[in-house]
């Protein structure tokens, strides 16, 4: 069946206390290359077939629940491409 | 006066919460998150704790339950709905108060008895507490950082909606150093501190008097009696 996949991050203007933990962790391995860490979600959502109707309510969906676009941004909305 | 605290799977402190009610001289009645049904209370509590063990977010499965179409229709009519910590973010997540929850910008949890300033006392849950007043109850989360965009600060800000204010130090990062927030209408109150666990001499935050002597908790639930009698006078 195919999988919709919806991404969320944390807006770039928050501080996302989970992704500075892992940016000092990794300062603290020597890892000074990187510089920035951010953490978000990724839903793999389930659907009996894609239509365009389908695609609208789970948008709908990832920004009134998946996503408080307050804190956070719906990065994007896709399908999955099914490897064979 | 009844007033309804609803139990979502993961809340904590509803039996406090129905204690603290039950000091300040109501009724508490017990809801159910599975139900659509308000029992014909006269306000109601988010009481804290980890709803659906604040997967999402914290608060956000929750705001999705079937009794909150009930409490936000009820809220848009003017009963007055009190969200303490998990509560208060349940709120916001219904979009009944504005803003955000974030994880502590520090990042842990944070358990204290907690200094506050109380900003605003027009609202249903804040009317018996004096202009300015300074109030110490329980503070116990680990996201408890109130976010929201400039405009919102400068509207809750200008139109004095922010309740309470954290004093001595801000425990979470939260944005002009707000514990809790009123809508427009002054119906709806969120705080993430809780006003429950400082109810009664002996089990509240000490004081200079004596230990566990707090009971600045209580003004909350007395407020709201108050209010109630009034308005049906």
């Amino acid at each position: 069946m195919p999988t919709i996949v919806v991404e969320v991050m944390p807006k770039a203007v928050l501080l996302d206390p989970q992704g500075k933990a892992v940016t000092g962790a990794l300062h603290r391995l020597g890892k000074s290359n990187i510089s920035e860490v951010r953490i978000g979600k990724r839903f793999e959502v389930t659907v009996d077939e894609v239509t365009d109707a389908v695609l609208a309510d789970v948008q709908a969906l990832a920004e009134d629940m998946f996503a408080n676009l307050v804190i956070e941004d719906v990065v994007s909305v896709a399908v999955l491409e099914q490897a064979n | 006066m009844r007033i309804g605290v609803i139990t979502f799977p993961g809340s904590l402190d509803d039996r406090d919460a129905q204690r603290a009610i039950r000091l300040a001289g109501a009724d508490p009645v017990a809801l159910w998150h599975g139900d659509h049904d308000l029992d014909g209370v006269d306000a109601i509590v988010l009481p804290g704790g980890f709803s659906y063990g604040d997967y999402l977010r914290c608060g956000a499965i929750a705001a999705h339950s079937p009794i909150m179409r009930e409490v936000v229709d009820a809220a848009n009519a003017g009963m007055p709905v009190l969200g303490i910590c998990n509560g208060f973010q349940i709120l916001v997540e219904a979009h009944l108060l504005p803003g955000g929850l974030v994880r502590n910008d520090h990042g842990d949890f944070i358990c204290r008895d907690q200094r506050l300033r109380v900003e605003n006392t027009t609202s249903a849950w804040t009317t018996g507490f004096s202009e300015s007043q300074e109030i110490t109850i329980p503070l116990k989360n680990g996201e408890g950082g109130f976010l929201a965009d400039q405009e919102t600060i400068d509207r809750l800000e200008g139109e004095g909606q922010v309740a309470f204010r954290y004093l001595d130090v801000n425990p979470n990062g939260s944005l002009n150093d707000i514990a809790g927030i009123s809508n427009a209408r002054g119906n709806v109150v969120g705080l993430m501190p809780h006003p429950e666990h400082a109810v009664e001499e002996g089990f509240g935050p000490d004081t200079r008097a004596a230990m566990r002597s707090g009971t600045d908790g209580l003004t909350f639930f007395t407020s709201v009696v108050k209010s109630a009698l009034l308005a049906n006078a």
